[in-house]
């Protein structure tokens, strides 16, 4: 990878002023007052339509009919929808859905029809009243019985679907995408081995349950254009995916406006594209009348992506010494019914299945399959959480198996920089080591604590992770940086503010090297039409690329600032500097113009004229260094991730040896931020992740029926951490690796930090009980039985 | 149905459908949109709002319930600025998202109305019933226990 720091960033007096900084959220009032604006808050006057869905009762049927015209004559129906209105395929990597179904429903919930009514309660109360004749047929709802031989292809028509190159489906099966890595030769490896471990590990889904649900209010105006307000990670995908599977109605990208104000998480359920596009192709019937689709929390569960689940199978081969020479890691994931987004994530997996060790022989296979539940697609960790909860465990037992202590034997293997990756590209600068230290020490790793109660056990546990931001080679970032009269500062750029303080980190890059601080800057939310492009806010990237668009916008404007000073005072450029909000000169100590000045209104020359005027700026970043052109049967050739994150978590915790339950007393977790922007922000990834993180394999849990309907699309019986569901203490730790093309050295933390919650608590209650648990989650039910079956064998 | 109901200081005269919920009332007949439509059944705690000095879900409230009562949101708490306890929020960088942060604004406000002092347990307790998917509630509790010690003072 290229090493060369591309932008001039450095401050006069060599010491950072405003990054590195816990610089107050430039959004904290907003959030705090209630003044802050979600697309739901937003007033769209007395025209306002809401829309409902008809939604499949069935996980796999086919469509025979559709009977609208009870509904049609409801109260309050303006117009109904059905996959006739709109044959268009759409899809982020793949295209294989439609906006409404076809003639095939593929899930418990997949759309099948939309009411557009002048009230909510009216579109609801009309869709109730539509009459669809299905079919039914039998589902495929695990991934190794869709890959069985002779299975029902859930996608016939697969081999015909428009798909990014970096994509192998497997014609006449249900596998969507097959990822291989093959390095080395893994066979000879294993014969040659001291010890070699082999397990199954399953993982099942999980709900991003951000707070806010999805909504979008699309509007389709007399003039052909369509304006879309949505709560979403992803403006101008979104703009561009519509674009494209609406094409047909003439519509171009000019002609599409996303509008995307603060938004109340994501957690990756809000990136590309989902319930949206039912709003936007919705809303072309209705011209002029803007539309309103919100989800209940019950669809927020059952019809936007899901984390997928998978069944690991991992191999590993180590030498005595400790060594590890060989690793075999089969991955088969529980893709579900379109995989347009999520045969990425089984994609990325399958590149980094090795986890964040040094490993000469590698057998990697990652398949996406078709099965007949909800959508996979992005989530915090975008596979790297699922995979990592095998391999983590499997780590710890072999470092048993060969009586080697768990830590050094992760020291021993861990990938530095310069090791070769899986598909033989370099790694990059790492703190990876400091972060396992640091993580040990704080749980005083090696030191046994027993209980002062007689009934709980006391156990420790650590795990690794690594994540790199999945992304196609070419994602890219822009910003545009203007300044006001009073030497203030407006930036527009199109990541979202998720609530990772993506505004604020944007604000302190341009303040450090405008000198301006923070509280002066402000980081407007995007609008297609006038913020300029970014790819989308997820993979953790945008501290990192959109940063090193604002970076580069800033300097842009400095230079365009030392010009005006040039041209009215003759100092040369490169004697000049920027210091508390002033041009400054090295060879003239008495020179100190303030900014407010004349960013706007330009410096007065000595004939009464004017040179200068508004200081405005553009910036962009792509990477150049990468490609996703590898051979498909090796995984060999390309650069396909920019670089990745490293880190360590640890874990102390206290068992009921009666009842199993789990009581998380200490966690910490190191991260290499490369440099930490805001410090007090990285934190809050931290904090936030290892939370997330400990749910998952705590006691979150997806539970289907034997027909595929989701059993659990609530609050109450899908249970998330509330303020009592939090470990007694947590201690957040930085490692600063620069990242050498990161902006001021960072790179992303904001999915990692809940890779190593899942392994670290199997390994902990190992530690604790002596019993191995093997698929997440693991409840307190579950380690209840394990102790029966212990104390009973 | 007749609706007389006091939202944030001022004085509202209503008809509404006996079926309204307080939540929806609130946001699309008087316009205060800080309580946010979460999940409808009580799970969440983002469409907190006070209802004469003590928290509810106005999503589990029929409006007609709330007729001849006083209704305080976020809205209303803000007006001459922000509290100690926001501004301990704001400070703390308590909130990523912000949208659990009006009823979780409301619902520690109650907390330290009656309890000046409370423990770590205290405001786990009081916080219980709003969900947060973002921060892992420790910068929350924190900002919380801080405001608590400023009252003490
Ligand atoms: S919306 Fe009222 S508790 Fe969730
Ligand atoms: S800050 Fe996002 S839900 Fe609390």
């Amino acid at each position: 990878m290229t090493t060369d720091y591309p932008f001039e960033a450095k401050p006069e007096s060599g010491e950072l002023k405003t990054v590195g900084t816990s610089a107050v959220r430039i959004d904290g009032l907003d959030k705090v007052s209630g003044a802050a604006e979600f697309v739901d808050d937003m007033d769209f006057g007395p025209g306002l339509l809401h829309a409902a869905i008809v939604e499949s009762p069935h996980a796999y049927a086919r469509i025979v009919s559709i009977d609208t015209s009870k509904a049609e004559a409801a109260k309050g129906v303006v117009r109904i929808a059905t996959g006739k209105d709109f044959p268009y395929k759409f899809g982020m990597y793949m295209e294989d859905r439609y906006i409404f179904a076809q003639d095939y429903v593929r899930f418990v919930g997949e759309q099948v029809a939309g009411v557009i009514a002048r009230s909510h309660r009216e579109a609801v109360q009309a869709a109730k009243l539509i009459e669809v004749e299905y079919e039914v047929l039998t589902p495929l709802l695990d991934p190794k019985s869709a890959v069985a031989d002779g299975a029902e292809l859930i996608h016939p028509d697969l081999e015909d679907y428009t798909h990014v190159p970096w994509f192998f489906p497997q014609t006449d099966t249900n596998i969507a995408h097959l990822r291989k890595i093959r390095k080395g030769d893994t066979e000879k490896a294993f014969a040659e081995a001291d010890y070699v471990l082999e397990d199954t590990y399953e993982v099942p889904r999980y709900a991003h349950c951000a707070i806010e649900p999805h909504v979008t209010v699309s509007k389709f105006d007399q003039a052909d254009r369509l304006t879309v307000w949505t709560a979403s990670q992803s403006p101008h995908t979104q703009r561009h995916l519509f674009a494209e599977a609406l094409a047909p109605l003439g519509l171009t990208h000019k002609d599409v406006r996303v509008i995307t104000p603060y938004v109340g998480g994501g957690f990756g359920g809000k990136a590309g594209v989902s319930m949206e596009i039912m709003g936007a192709a919705m809303a072309t019937l209705v011209k002029g009348r803007p539309v309103k689709l919100r989800w209940t929390r019950e669809q927020e569960f059952y019809n936007t992506y899901q984390r997928q689940g998978v069944v690991a199978e991992l191999k590993v081969g180590v030498m005595n010494d400790g060594t590890i020479t060989a690793v075999e890691h089969k991955l088969y994931w529980d893709a579900g019914a379109y995989v347009e987004y999520g045969a990425n994530v089984v994609n990325a997996a399958g590149l980094s299945a090795t986890g964040p060790y040094r490993v000469p022989n590698i057998t990697n296979d990652s398949l996406c399959i078709y099965t007949n539940l909800p959508p996979g697609g992005p989530y915090r960790g975008f596979g790297y959480s699922e995979f990592h909860f095998g391999l983590e465990s499997h780590m710890d037992r072999i470092a048993e198996a060969i009586g080697m202590d768990a830590v050094e034997f992760r020291r021993k293997n861990a990938i530095v920089e310069g090791d070769e990756l899986a598909y033989g590209a370099s790694m990059n600068p790492s703190g990876m080591l400091e972060a396992i230290d640091k993580t040990a020490a704080a749980i005083d790793w090696g030191v046994e604590e027993e209980s002062d109660n007689p009934n709980t056990v006391i156990g420790k546990g650590i795990a690794l992770f690594w994540k790199a931001p999945a992304m196609p080679p070419n994602s890219s970032s822009a910003s545009f940086l203007k300044f006001n009269e009073d030497g203030s500062i407006n930036i527009s750029v199109s990541g979202m503010e998720l609530g990772q303080g993506y505004l604020t980190v944007m604000a302190q890059i341009a303040g450090e090297v405008l000198s301006v601080p923070v509280e002066k800057i402000r980081v407007e939310t995007p609008d297609t039409d006038r913020n300029p492009y970014e790819w989308q806010t997820v993979a953790s990237h945008v501290t990192w690329s959109s940063g090193l668009a604002v970076e580069k916008a800033a300097i842009e404007a400095r230079g365009k600032i030392f010009d005006v000073i040039h041209q009215v005072y003759g100092y040369e450029d490169d004697s000049l500097y920027l210091e508390d909000e002033a041009v400054k000169c090295r060879t003239d100590e008495s020179f100190s113009k303030p900014l407010r000045d004349f960013v706007i209104d330009g410096i007065q020359t000595e004939d009464g004229t004017w040179r200068g005027g508004p200081i405005v700026a553009s910036g962009k970043f792509m990477p150049e260094f990468t490609n996703a052109n590898s051979d498909p049967e090796t995984g060999q050739g390309g650069h396909p991730n920019v670089h990745y994150t490293v880190g360590a978590t640890g874990v102390v915790l206290e068992i009921d040896k009666d009842t199993g339950r789990i009581w998380v007393r200490k966690a910490a977790l190191a991260v290499d931020a490369g440099r930490a922007i805001n410090p007090d922000l990285v934190n809050g990834q931290i904090t936030g992740g290892l939370v997330q993180g400990l749910a998952t394999v705590l006691y979150e849990d997806m539970r289907f029926d034997e027909n595929g309907k989701l059993l659990n699309p609530n609050f109450t019986d899908y249970k998330i951490p509330t303020a009592f569901d939090i470990p007694d203490e947590i201690i957040p730790i930085i490692v600063e690796v620069p990242q050498p093309d990161g902006p001021f050295g960072a790179r992303g933390v904001g999915e990692h930090t809940m890779i190593g919650a899942a392994p670290v608590i199997a390994n902990a209650v190992y530690n604790a009980l002596g019993v191995r648990i093997k698929s997440m989650p693991i409840t307190q039910e579950k380690v209840a039985m394990a102790i029966i079956e212990k104390s009973e064998t | 149905m007749n609706l007389t109901i006091k939202v944030n200081g001022e004085d509202w005269a209503l008809d509404v459908a006996p079926a309204d919920v307080l939540l929806d009332v609130l946001r699309e007949r008087i316009g205060v949109k800080s309580p946010k439509i979460g999940c409808e059944r009580g799970d969440c705690g983002s469409c907190t709002v006070i209802m004469d000095g003590r928290t509810v879900r106005s999503c589990l409230i029929l409006a007609v319930e709330a007729d001849g009562h006083e209704i305080t949101t976020v809205e209303g708490i803000s007006y001459d600025g922000m509290s100690e306890l926001q501004t301990l929020f704001i400070q703390n960088n308590s909130f990523q998202c912000g949208f659990c942060a009006p009823g979780i604004v409301l619902s520690a406000t109650e907390l330290l109305d009656n309890n000046p002092n409370p423990t770590r347990h205290d405001v786990q307790e009081a916080l219980a019933g709003n969900l947060c998917r973002c921060t892992g509630y420790e910068p929350i509790i924190d900002a919380v226990l801080a405001a608590g010690e400023g009252g003490s003072e």
